[in-house]
C-alpha cells in the first residue's frame, strides 16, 4: 500500500482480464474482456475523489471522472452512467480506444508513487453495463423540431456526437453516411478485436431509437451537394463529419506493385467487406507482412494480418518505440501476439517478381538526429545501411491527407492550406452559413474523443445558430 | 458484421444481350436526377457481397433510373445475370467519380470496347447535344453481341461497326477503325475511350504523335468509391491519382498502362476460387431443388 494524502491506496490498478496472446492470435474477438463488477469497485476504490481534479483537466471533453467513479463505488451504476453521457455520448467506445495515458490518466495525483486509477476501463465497464442493461439515450424532453430539421453528413464519431446533442434537444435529424454501415472509422478501420461490433451497433441503436434517420449509400457532394440540402431538401443547418481521407503513399519505387496497399485498404476489405468471414472481396494477403509506420492505423493492420493468417509480421518505422503514436496498451499486446518491430528502419524501394507481385522491400537504417524545432528528434539515414526485408504484403499505415468530395463540390466552404475545413473554433460553423463541420475533416488524422468533442461543439453552435440556446448557455443542452 | 437493412432496390427493366451481356435499369430516382455523363455508381447485391463499380450507361430522370449494361466475368456479375426483373438487392451508391468534361470541342472520336461499350453512350449523347461531330467507333466479339447500334447511330455522325470475326461491320479490331479515321487526315479535336486496358493504350499511342487530347475511363479495382481506401490508384504522369475521385476519366497519354495492367490481376487467385465457390454452392443448391 502507498499513502496519498492520507489514503492508503493499492499502488498497482486492477488488472484486465485478457485473452491469452496464444489463444486470440487467430480470432477477432474483443482481446480485453472487460472488468467484473467486483475488479470495478476495486479499482474504483483506488479514487481519491480530488477536489480539483486533475484527470478532468486531461479529458478533452472533460468528464466529471470523481463524480462517475463515486457512483461506481455507491453502487449507482445508472448515475455514474448519466455523468459518463453528459460529457461524451460514447463512453463505451471511448472506454476502450482512447490514449489515457496521455489524456486524464497522465494526470492523475494516484499516478504519481503507484500506477494511475484505470479511469478506461472503468468507463468501458459503466458503458458495458448500459448496454447490457438496454439503456437508451433519453428522448427529447422538448420538441424543438417544428420546421427544423439538420443534416449530418457523415456517421464517424463526429457525426454521432452531434446528431446525439441535436437529438437529444428535441431536433429532427438526419444523417447521410457515404458507407451501406454506421460508425465511421469505428466499422471499418478500428477492428472488432479492439471494439466489438455489438458496442457499435448498440450505439447506433440507442442513436436510432431517439430518432435519428440514418440514409446509407448517400454520398454528399454527389447525389445532393450541399446546397441542395439546404434548399430543396428543407435542413435548417448542416454538419459535415466526413473523416479525414485518403491514405498516403511515399512515393517510393515499386508502391504499384501488387500486395502494396494502403492500411484503409487492407482494414476496409477486411472489416467493412467482411473479409474476415471470408465473404465476396478478396483481402489480397500474403503470409510474410511488412506494415509501415507505428500509429495505431499500423498496428491494428498488423494484428488483423496475424488474425487473417500471415505467418509473419513486422512493423517497420523510422523512428524508436518512444515515438510511436499508438497508444501503450496496442504496443504491449502486438508485442506479446508476436508481432516484430523493426525500429528505426525507412523503407525506400519496393522490389516484386516478374509477374508484378511484391517480393522485398529495401529499407535504409535511421539514427535519430538534434531535436526539430516542434522537439522530436529527426530521423537521419546511416549511409551505406542498406538491406531488404522478405515481404509479400507491404501496408502503407502512414496516415491521410484531405478527402475532396465535399470541397471541390462546395467551393463556398474555405479550406486551409492542407485542404481541411476551417471553423470557428467555438461554434465549429464554416465560412458558409449554417454549415459546421467537426472531426478528422477539420483537424487531419485525430482521435475518436476529438471528434466527439468537435461534433458536440457544433451541435451547441447549430442550436445557437438556430436561435433555440441562451448565447451563454455552455454545453448544447440547455435549451431556452 | 451488419446492421440488417430491407432490400432497397429493385431491378425495373432487364434486358439480355448475350449469355455474357445484360442490362439492368434500376429504380432510383435521386441518383437519376443527380448523375452525369461519366460517371459511375457501385452496387452490393446482398450482406456479404461484393461492392462493385459499374459505369452509368444511362439515367431517365423523369422516370427515375439508372441503367447499366453488365459483362459477366466473375463470381458478382455472373450472380447479377440470374437476377430477374422485379427482384430486389441491397445497396447501390452514387453517382460516383467526377463527370467528363462536356465542352464544345469540334469532332469528337468515341472508341468503345467490350465492358466499355456502353459507357460510351451518355457521353456521346452529351456530345453531340452541345454541338459536336461525332464519330463512334464500338467493337464486339460478333455479330449475336451487338446492342444499341440504333443508339449510337442516333447521335453518331459516324458509326462505325468493329467485329472480331467480320459477322457485322468491319473485321477488326476498334483501334483498326481508328487507324483508319487518322488516315484519312480528318481533324480530330477530342477521343473518349472505355475498354480492356490494352484496348486503351493502343488507342492513347495511335493519339499521341498527332498531340489529339485523349481521355480513357479507368477501370481500377475499388472497393469504397469515396476515395477512402486507394485501391483504385493509378499513376498519371508520376502522380498517383485516385481514379473513383480524381477520375474515372484521365489524361491516357500520361496514364501508366503498364502498371495498371498489372493492377488489374491484383486478385486472380482469389477471384477464381470465389467463383469457383459459387459454382459448387450453386450446384449443390440445383440438386437440393430437384430432388
Ligand atoms: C485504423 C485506425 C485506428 C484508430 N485507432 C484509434 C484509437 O485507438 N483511438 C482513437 O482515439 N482514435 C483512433 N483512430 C482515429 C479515429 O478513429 C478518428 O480520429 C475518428 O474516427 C474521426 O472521426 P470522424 O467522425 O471525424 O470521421 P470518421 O470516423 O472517418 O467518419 C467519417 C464518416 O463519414 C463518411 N463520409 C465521408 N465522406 C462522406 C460524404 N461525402 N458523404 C457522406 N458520408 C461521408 C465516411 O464513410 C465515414 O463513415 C484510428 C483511426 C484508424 C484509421
Ligand atoms: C469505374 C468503373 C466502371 C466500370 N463499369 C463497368 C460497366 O459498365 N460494365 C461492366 O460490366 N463492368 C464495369 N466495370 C468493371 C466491373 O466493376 C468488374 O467487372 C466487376 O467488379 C467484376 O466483379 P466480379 O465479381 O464479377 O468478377 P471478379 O472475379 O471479382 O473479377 C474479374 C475481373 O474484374 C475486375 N474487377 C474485379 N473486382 C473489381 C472491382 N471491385 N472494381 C473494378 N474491377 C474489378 C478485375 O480485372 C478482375 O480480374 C467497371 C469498373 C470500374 C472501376
Ligand atoms: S476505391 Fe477506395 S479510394 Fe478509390
Amino acid at each position: 500500500m502507498t499513502e496519498t494524502r492520507g489514503k492508503k491506496i493499492q499502488p498497482i490498478r486492477t488488472k484486465m482480464p485478457e485473452l491469452a496472446p496464444e489463444k486470440r492470435r487467430l480470432v477477432f474477438d474483443e482481446v480485453n474482456c472487460g472488468f467484473d463488477i467486483t475488479m470495478a469497485h476495486q479499482e474504483a476504490e483506488r479514487c481519491l475523489f480530488c477536489k480539483k481534479p486533475l484527470c478532468m483537466q486531461g479529458c478533452p471533453v472533460a468528464i466529471n471522472i470523481p463524480m462517475f467513479i463515486k457512483n461506481i463505488v455507491e453502487g449507482n451504476m445508472l448515475e455514474a452512467y448519466h455523468v459518463l453521457k453528459a460529457s461524451n455520448p460514447l463512453p463505451a467506445v471511448c472506454g476502450r480506444v482512447c490514449p489515457q495515458e496521455i489524456q486524464c490518466e497522465q494526470k492523475c495525483i494516484v499516478g504519481k508513487k503507484g500506477e494511475p486509477v484505470a479511469i478506461g476501463h472503468l468507463e468501458r465497464f459503466v458503458g458495458d453495463w448500459a448496454i447490457e442493461q438496454g439503456i437508451k439515450s433519453e428522448k427529447p424532453e422538448s420538441d424543438l423540431s417544428i420546421g427544423k430539421k439538420v443534416a449530418i453528413v457523415g456517421s464517424g464519431p463526429a457525426g454521432i456526437a452531434c446528431a446525439h446533442d441535436l437529438a437529444r434537444a428535441g431536433l429532427a435529424v438526419t444523417i447521410f453516411e457515404g458507407l451501406h454501415e454506421a460508425g465511421g472509422v469505428l466499422s471499418y478501420g478500428i477492428p472488432p478485436f479492439r471494439l466489438s461490433r455489438k458496442v457499435i451497433s448498440e450505439e447506433i441503436k440507442s442513436l436510432k431509437s431517439m430518432g435519428v434517420k440514418i440514409e446509407f449509400n448517400k454520398v454528399i457532394g454527389k447525389i445532393f451537394s450541399i446546397q441542395q440540402l439546404l434548399t430543396e431538401k428543407g435542413f435548417s443547418a448542416v454538419f459535415i463529419g466526413t473523416g479525414a481521407g485518403l491514405p498516403k503513399f511515399m512515393g517510393i519505387p515499386g508502391e504499384y506493385l501488387n500486395g502494396v496497399m494502403s492500411s484503409n485498404e487492407f482494414l476496409t476489405r477486411v472489416n467493412l467487406m467482411d473479409g474476415f468471414n471470408h465473404a465476396d472481396t478478396p483481402v489480397g494477403m500474403g503470409s510474410r507482412v511488412a506494415v509501415i509506420g507505428a500509429g495505431n492505423t499500423a498496428l491494428d493492420t498488423a494484428r488483423t494480418a496475424l488474425r487473417m493468417g500471415a505467418e509473419e509480421v513486422v512493423i517497420v518505422y523510422r523512428r524508436t518505440q518512444n515515438e510511436s503514436p499508438a497508444r501503450a496498451e496496442e504496443l504491449r499486446h502486438a508485442t506479446e501476439e508476436g508481432i516484430r518491430f523493426s525500429w528505426l528502419t525507412n523503407p525506400i524501394a519496393l522490389h516484386g517478381d516478374v509477374d508484378g507481385n511484391v517480393t522485398e522491400m529495401e529499407c535504409m537504417r535511421m539514427e535519430l538526429g538534434e531535436p526539430d524545432a516542434s522537439g522530436r528528434r529527426s530521423p537521419q539515414a546511416v549511409p551505406g545501411s542498406e538491406f531488404r526485408i522478405k515481404a509479400d504484403t507491404v501496408v502503407y499505415g502512414l496516415g491521410t491527407v484531405t478527402n475532396p468530395i465535399i470541397s471541390r463540390s462546395t467551393p463556398e466552404i474555405k479550406t486551409n492550406k492542407w485542404g481541411y475545413l476551417e471553423v470557428d473554433p467555438t461554434t465549429q460553423m464554416t465560412s458558409m452559413p449554417g454549415v459546421f463541420a467537426g472531426g478528422d475533416i477539420v483537424t487531419g488524422a485525430a482521435t475518436v474523443i476529438l471528434a466527439l468533442g468537435a461534433g458536440r461543439r457544433a451541435a451547441s453552435g447549430i442550436l445557437k445558430y438556430l436561435g433555440l440556446v441562451k448565447e451563454e448557455a455552455a454545453n448544447g443542452v440547455t435549451v431556452s | 458484421m451488419g446492421t440488417l437493412r430491407p432490400m432497397a432496390f429493385s431491378i425495373f427493366r432487364k434486358q439480355i444481350f448475350s449469355p455474357t451481356t445484360f442490362l439492368w435499369e434500376v429504380e432510383a430516382p435521386d441518383m437519376a436526377a443527380a448523375a452525369h455523363p461519366g460517371q459511375f455508381v457501385m452496387l452490393r447485391l446482398h450482406e456479404g457481397g461484393e461492392r462493385i463499380p459499374l459505369t452509368v450507361a444511362d439515367f431517365d430522370r423523369d422516370r427515375g433510373t439508372i441503367t447499366m449494361v453488365v459483362k459477366v466475368v466473375g463470381k458478382t456479375t455472373e450472380e447479377m445475370a440470374t437476377y430477374l426483373e422485379g427482384d430486389t438487392f441491397q445497396d447501390f451508391i452514387g453517382p460516383l467519380g467526377a463527370p467528363t468534361h462536356i465542352a464544345q470541342k469540334g469532332h469528337v472520336v468515341f472508341v468503345g470496347g467490350g465492358l466499355g461499350v456502353a459507357p460510351i453512350y451518355p457521353v456521346l449523347r452529351a456530345f453531340k447535344k452541345m454541338g459536336n461531330r461525332t464519330t463512334t467507333i464500338v467493337g464486339f466479339r460478333n455479330e449475336q453481341e451487338i446492342f444499341w447500334k440504333d443508339r449510337f447511330e442516333e447521335f453518331s455522325d459516324n458509326l462505325i461497326v468493329m467485329t472480331d470475326d467480320g459477322s457485322v461491320g468491319k473485321k477488326g479490331t476498334t483501334a483498326d477503325a481508328l487507324k483508319d479515321v487518322l488516315e484519312t487526315g480528318v481533324n480530330i479535336d477530342e477521343v473518349f475511350t472505355v475498354g480492356p486496358l490494352g484496348m486503351m493504350e493502343v488507342i492513347a499511342e495511335l493519339t499521341r504523335s498527332k498531340k489529339i487530347p485523349t481521355f480513357a475511363s479507368m477501370n481500377s479495382i475499388m472497393v469504397d468509391g469515396i476515395g477512402m481506401c486507394g485501391s483504385c490508384r493509378v499513376t498519371v504522369d508520376g502522380n498517383v491519382l485516385f481514379a473513383c475521385v480524381d477520375g474515372p476519366d484521365m489524361d491516357a497519354h500520361k496514364v501508366d498502362f503498364k502498371e495498371m495492367k498489372i493492377r488489374q490481376k491484383r486478385f486472380r487467385n482469389e477471384e477464381g476460387v470465389l467463383l469457383q465457390k459459387y459454382h459448387t454452392e450453386c450446384r449443390a443448391q440445383t440438386k437440393g431443388v430437384s430432388a
